[in-house]
């Protein structure tokens, strides 16, 4: 922006592709060689940092998920992912296989130290007051119920809506909330809600933090949306699940 | 899940403003924001090449996700930003000479400008369809020509009043911008 | 210092001090004032952006003599393009909550007008070593800008320096700091305190407003 400097000489002009008045022009070749050498080498170079960085940026995913599931789930020792399709069939998805296909559910089923399931996490997005927020839940088919929430990303107003990972009484919805299914398995039996600080009714309601309505909802529209989403593809497959395979 | 085209827009729009909340296009914004005759029509260029550059950045990502190539997605969205800058500047000079000398001198600058890039890099970031790019990249340059608008009256209106010397410049510009951002913050929630 | 040494030192210090990227210049505003929410996060944001400029300015330098000038800013951006890739991959590996607390903005380098001014101004007409050189100081002032907004912000803000708590429990963050009003904020307070010190070191009194009519 500003052009002075103090040693005299000019410095940092704005960059322009301005055309300049056509004083001889390079050969065609020699753009054309230019171009190609630098493509060449840009090619190598971006090539080589995919290759070289393409295991410990896999491995660095894997345990940012494992820790997500691990914290909503406190038993699980290890998971693994699959895909609730939209037929119905749940299907695994393979290590570094990031494509789901359309109408498909991504959730992890989390195993003990013993292979037994722990539990059931997936994600979930709402929209909070100032982005999406995106949450991580852990589902327990005993009780049918959400036993524990983490935030996989969000930008809320900090000191207000990210009360959300700290305020201790919102955390306390999420020790069994209720998300039973419908008796043909069609969709939840009560849609999970935020309700008004201190309305809290039903074991399917969330008390929203107070001063942060709108995180709160936000957190309760992912878990519903998710959860409608799933669980009525995942109920009746559960047996499939409960040993890992 | 799927926001819907309305709340995309007021959310890039206001909320979510581009210069004002996400930081993009500060260097046009700080530059070029001292008088409203070019603050405008600096922000309808900028506008215009976002939309350009969403449309092809859109085509590009299916292409390159469809060859498993994401890692030249950077690569090949600065290139095409680029040549698609230059392509609007040769068409608007044959077709359009009177609206090339209202925005001809800005056009190389906004290749450099990050909220073009922004524009191209979020819509993928968000998975974004087709008619949702679109209304991102219209809603977030019109809230980019929102804020240089803004910013451009309000600084002409300062040139008439008494600020201290120490002030003046970068500095005044800057918490200005504060201000006005402060005031953006008010927006906040409104696309829910 | 002998001569040549002492060229090195001033085209280094060139970049740290008297053409500050952040504080003299005021270019490459975007990241400055994004990523800035932290002490940590703007020191990673600087060096990021300190590697991408010193590798993209020598390759820029090794090729000046076979770039032909209509082709040359192509050749640039494509150069730069391909170090933030590197840049990026190698932060996903070093560290995923790093990469997702800095998000777009370490793809955002590439247009980062410092690096493409250097290229243009500085390393299409220099070697190698000086352009690196150069670029180097340009790369360090560019982080100590960073970090001085950083600090700032986070103590301000969170309370904190580094995620070490500085104030204790009974400590109310002015949480507006690490929102984005804060940043233009601390920016523009910076700006003055160096105007004001520029000042005084000139010797001139310091003049209260003074009439525009």
């Amino acid at each position: 922006m500003s052009d002075q400097s103090s040693t005299g000489k000019k410095v940092i002009p704005i960059v322009t592709a301005a055309p300049e008045i056509a004083v001889p022009v390079s050969p065609t070749g020699a753009m054309i060689r230019t171009l190609g050498l630098v493509s060449a080498i840009c090619g190598l170079i971006i090539v080589g940092a995919y290759q070289g960085t393409y295991d410990a940026v896999a491995a660095n995913k894997r345990i940012a998920t494992e820790r997500a599931v691990f914290k909503v789930l406190p038993k699980a020792k290890s998971i693994e992912e699959f895909v609730a399709q939209a037929g119905g069939g749940i299907a695994r998805v393979g290590a570094g296989d990031t494509a789901i296909p359309p109408g498909g559910v991504k959730f992890f089923a989390a195993y003990d130290e013993a292979g037994k399931l722990a539990g059931i996490a997936a994600e979930g997005v709402g929209k909070g007051y100032a982005d999406n927020v995106r949450i991580m839940f852990g589902y327990q088919p005993d009780c049918q119920c959400v036993v524990g929430i983490g935030v996989v990303a969000m930008r809320e107003t900090p000191g207000i809506g990210d009360k959300i990972i700290t305020d201790k009484d919102f955390l306390a919805n999420f020790t069994a909330l209720d998300v039973k299914l419908k008796a043909d398995l069609s969709a939840l039996a009560n849609e999970v809600k935020a309700v008004k600080h201190g309305t809290k009714t039903g074991a399917w309601q969330i008390d929203a933090i107070a001063g942060a309505t709108i995180t709160s909802r936000a957190v309760g529209k992912a878990i519903n949306d998710s959860a409608q989403a799933l669980l009525p593809r995942l109920v009746p497959k559960l047996d499939t699940l409960a040993k890992k395979s | 899940m799927s926001e819907s085209a309305f709340q995309i827009f007021v959310n890039a729009l206001l909320a979510n403003n581009f210069v004002l909340a996400m930081f993009l296009g500060l260097c046009p914004f700080l530059g070029v924001s001292g008088k409203l005759d070019t603050a405008f029509p600096m922000g309808i260029a900028t506008t215009f090449v976002m939309l350009v550059a969403s449309l092809c950045a859109y085509g590009l990502n299916l292409l390159l996700t469809a060859f498993h190539l994401e890692f030249l997605r950077l690569i090949s969205y600065i290139v095409i930003i680029a040549s698609a800058v230059q392509l609007v500047e040769m068409v608007l000079k044959k077709y359009s000479p009177a609206l090339f000398r209202a925005l001809g001198i800005y056009l190389p600058l906004i290749t450099t400008n990050c909220a073009v890039l922004g524009v191209a890099l979020f819509q993928t970031a968000r998975e974004y369809d087709f008619v949702q790019s679109v209304t991102f990249s219209i809603g977030g340059g019109a809230g980019f020509t929102l804020a240089l608008v803004l910013m451009a009256s309000v600084r002409e209106r300062l040139t008439l009043s008494n600020v201290p010397d120490l002030a003046q410049g970068t500095a005044l510009s800057l918490m200005l911008a504060g201000i006005l951002s402060l005031s953006f913050m008010g927006f906040a929630g409104l696309g829910g | 210092m002998n001569t040549a040494q002492y060229k090195t030192w001033d085209e280094f210090m060139e970049g740290v001090w008297r053409q500050n990227p952040v504080f003299v210049m005021v270019l490459g505003m975007c990241p400055t004032l994004a990523v800035t929410v932290s002490a940590i996060n703007a020191i990673s944001m600087g060096v990021a952006t300190l590697f991408v400029l010193v590798c993209s300015c020598g390759l820029v330098s090794l090729m000046r003599k076979l770039t032909p000038k209509e082709v040359r800013i192509a050749v640039y951006i494509v150069i730069i393009a391909t170090f933030v890739t590197a840049v990026d991959y190698a932060i996903q590996a070093i560290s995923l909550a790093l990469y997702d607390a800095l998000g777009a903005f370490i793809q955002l380098i590439v247009v980062n007008c410092i690096i493409l001014g250097r290229a243009e101004a500085h390393a299409a007409k220099n070697p190698p070593i000086p352009a690196m050189v150069n670029a180097a100081g340009m790369g360090v002032g560019f982080t100590i800008g960073l970090l001085a907004l950083g600090v700032v912000r986070e103590i301000l803000g969170a309370g904190t320096l580094f995620g070490v708590s500085l104030f204790g429990a009974g400590f109310q963050p002015w949480v507006i700091m690490v929102l984005p009003p804060g940043g233009f904020f601390v920016l523009g307070a910076w700006l003055l305190l160096f105007a004001w010190w520029a000042r005084r070191r000139a010797g001139l009194p310091a003049k209260e407003a003074t009439q525009h009519v």
